[in-house]
């Protein structure tokens, strides 16, 4: 995050980060990755309890924030998340509030998820798609009052665990979304690289829905989902920053501690130019997500062009540092034991979801391909 | 201030730089009168005592317009902001003022020819005869110095201390007897850099600049000022860009379109590419900007806003390269081809990348400095060659 968060900030770091240590060690996500469940439902209420659902829904309807910049406090946490490649459905969640409280309506959803009762998830890729979220094969038919929902997503984050799914679909008029309960839908587990972060594939079977699921308006979700995308976005370039500081940081002590020929890995020139590229890097992944992140909360014009800048270099950079930390740790940084690898696990599934670099290339040149013809 | 695009593009030639060099001081005359000159320098050296962000103010609206680019770096941003820091009230008074009116421009003397990156292992000297100070050595790789009116030039005055303890900096009138100027040509047909010899050069007393074998002192604020103008956070710089070339100037897009590319995905990539990465740029400019002003990151910092420039001006290099094709080596865009030959200017200029790194690892991560033979030894036994 920024050097100049405020006091209230850093309170909220700490309280975070404290949190997050004693509750969700290194130790305790090795555990949790042989287990039923990726995370348990009543720490996740409790983290509910420290704000993690609240700063993106507003004061009146139960939310709130630590700065009056609510996306930035969420930034907080997510960087804390990486640095201990936490667990938890933070990334869908919050980006699923945030399309609830613009939308408006579906009041009952955003209690239950600010309380951690519920957990929600964005359904956005399909099979054998690439990152398309606003040109979705699933779709909407008009039936009666309601709607029925054909197609299957897939890479739908926390999906063994959530109770709702916001899926994107095609509907007559157009791109809209629906909040679809659980019980209507089939979740088949996929595989995941990430050690604590699941992943299904969700069949819709002609599930019908009444016309209270669909979030905002028929056939004007372009927007909205352009939103989300920026949301989930930035907050996930902000937990790979976190993971890819945790990394670079104890790397940079075994350089001191790790003696070769009788001297420290610190004190050898090519590794040090490798340390003061990664080291800049790290500094310039900081810095996109954070004006990425402002951008967000500000609603700013440029908002999408710092995310696609973000989702670019924190991708690629992130992956790279954490590789070159493997090579500079030897042998030992490629066992099971270390925990270098639960890094590089988070940071290359990261790199590939919600948009690869070259997607997100391919966005920043549409965007400044049109502003040049302008 | 004229439109940009009433500009005489002649002014791009390499052969027609003096024309340039006078063009640049005719626009900033434009500026002095009009108000508008060292909007961030203090008013008591000419300028108008206002903060950084009315001089970003500024050079957003200058966009369009026909600006002073080239009095930016080095004579503004590096120079004129070394004398404020260190200079004498009357250095201050006289050179600052002559910037801001478009009377003079400086130039950085440095680098020598056999000296590399090792700024404090300079052997050009200084002896002091009664009032006066004289001058013996070469100088070389300093951008304009033909056209300059000022050098702030690193000498050794005292050769029986280590080396960093011996040295002086003298504000030299580069029109002087005992100064030869030869310029030096480079691969892509500049001829902007320029070599120096210094014979038997008579100086005042009041040209030193801090105190007499403080220079180090000096050059190192130089140095900061010289890092953070090529990383593009210098407060003092009028208007956007430093008046590159061209080629480098032209939108990658516009490239693209021009070899009928603008529709290949791979392009479309690269577009992208160098987009995020002047995107970051600008990031960590501003990152490191509040880390040194809280005092989160360590003064040698912006060190990495430097590297960080080098990287991004490489990679648009390559990036153009791959843009243009074989149209950059045989056809309509050959500059983008003459432009990569020089590809490595952005990190040799203002030392190199290398020198970035080690200031990097040394003082911000704090690892071990290198082994430096001459480290306590009284410069005069230091080994300066082979034999």
């Amino acid at each position: 995050m920024d050097f100049d968060l405020t006091p209230d900030q850093k309170l909220f770091r700490e309280t975070t980060r404290k949190f997050l240590e004693s509750e969700v060690s290194l130790e305790k996500v090795r555990e949790l990755s042989t287990g039923p469940e990726s995370f348990d439902r009543a720490w996740w209420a409790r983290g509910a309890e420290l704000g993690w659902t609240a700063l993106l829904v507003p004061e009146d309807q139960g939310g709130g924030s630590v700065s009056d910049a609510g996306l930035l406090d969420l930034l907080i946490v997510a960087e804390e998340m990486g640095r201990l490649v936490s667990p938890g459905p933070l990334l869908p969640v919050n980006v699923v509030l945030s399309a609830l409280v613009d939308a408006g309506g579906h009041d009952d959803s955003v209690g239950s998820l600010l309380a951690g009762e519920a957990v929600a998830t964005w359904a956005v890729y399909e099979p054998g798609g690439g990152w398309a979220p606003s040109a979705p094969g699933v779709t909407a038919t008009p039936d009666g009052d309601g709607w029925v929902l054909s197609g299957v997503k897939d890479r739908v984050e926390s999906a063994d665990q959530a109770d709702l799914f916001l899926v994107t679909a095609a509907a007559p008029e157009g791109l809209t979304q629906f909040l679809v309960p659980r019980d209507a839908v089939t979740v088949e587990p996929t595989t995941s690289l990430d050690l604590v972060r699941r992943f299904g594939a969700v069949r819709l079977d002609d599930v019908t829905v009444p016309a209270s699921a669909v979030v905002g308006t028929v056939g004007q979700a372009g927007e909205s989902v352009a939103r989300q995308q920026q949301v989930a976005g930035v907050l996930q370039a902000a937990e790979t920053a976190g993971a890819v500081d945790r990394v670079l940081e104890f790397t940079i002590a075994w350089a001191f501690d790790r003696y070769s020929f009788g001297r420290p890995l610190a004190s050898y020139q090519a590794l040090k130019h490798r340390f003061a590229d990664m080291k800049t890097w790290t500094e310039a992944i900081h810095g996109i997500v954070s004006d990425a992140g402002s951008a967000v909360q500000n609603r700013a014009d440029d908002a999408a062009e710092l995310v696609a800048a973000a989702g670019a270099y924190v991708g690629e950079k992130s992956t790279a540092i954490i590789q070159d930390c493997v090579q500079l740790h030897g042998g030992i940084g490629v066992t099971w034991e270390h925990d270098l690898h639960l890094y590089l696990r988070r940071a290359t599934v990261n790199r590939a979801l919600y948009g690869t670099p070259s997607d997100h290339r391919r966005a920043l040149a549409d965007i400044v391909i049109s502003r040049e013809a302008a | 201030m004229p439109r940009l695009e009433d500009r005489d593009p002649s002014l791009d030639d390499p052969e027609n730089d003096v024309a340039s060099w006078s063009r640049t001081k005719e626009l900033q005359k434009i500026l002095w009168n009009g108000g508008f000159a060292g909007i961030a320098f203090p008013s008591a050296y000419g300028g108008l005592g206002l903060t950084p962000e009315h001089q970003h103010a500024f050079n957003r609206e200058s966009q369009g317009y026909e600006m002073p680019l080239r009095i930016n770096v080095p004579t503004l941003a590096i120079c004129a902001a070394t004398v404020l820091d260190m200079g004498s009230e009357q250095q201050k008074r006289d050179r600052i003022g002559g910037a801001l009116r478009g009377d003079e421009l400086m130039v950085q003397f440095l680098s020598e020819p056999r000296g590399g990156s090792d700024l404090a292992g300079v052997t050009t000297r200084a002896e002091r005869d009664g009032d006066v100070w004289i001058l013996n050595g070469a100088k070389i790789w300093s951008s304009g110095a033909y056209a300059a009116d000022y050098g702030l030039c690193l000498v050794r005055t005292d050769w029986s201390v280590p080396k960093h303890a011996g040295l002086t900096m003298f504000l030299v009138p580069v029109h002087t007897p005992g100064i030869t100027i030869r310029r030096i040509r480079q691969v892509n047909g500049s001829t902007e850099f320029c070599e120096e010899f210094f014979d038997d050069v008579m100086l005042p007393a009041d040209s030193v600049v801090g105190e007499v074998n403080g220079g180090w002192a000096v050059a190192s604020r130089q140095l900061y000022w010289e890092r953070t103008s090529m990383g593009g956070g210098s407060p003092y710089v009028s208007g956007w860009g430093r008046g590159i070339p061209a080629a480098a100037a032209r939108s990658l897009a516009g490239l693209a379109r021009s070899v009928g590319r603008l529709d290949d995905v791979a392009v479309r990539e690269l577009i992208g590419e160098s987009r995020a990465n002047h995107l970051v740029q600008s990031a960590l400019v501003r990152r490191v900007t509040i880390g040194l002003t809280t005092g989160a990151l360590p003064g040698p910092s912006a060190s990495m806003t430097r590297l960080m420039h080098a990287e991004t001006d490489w990679r648009d290099s390559d990036i153009r390269v791959d843009i243009a094709g074989s149209a950059a080596v045989t056809g309509a865009t050959g500059e983008v081809g003459e432009l990569s030959l020089n590809r490595q200017a952005g990190s040799l200029g203002g030392g190199s990348t290398e020198m970035a790194r080690n200031v990097i690892s040394e003082r911000v991560l704090g690892m071990p400095r290198e082994f430096a033979a001459d480290r306590d030894v009284p410069f005069k036994d230091v080994k300066q060659g082979r034999a």
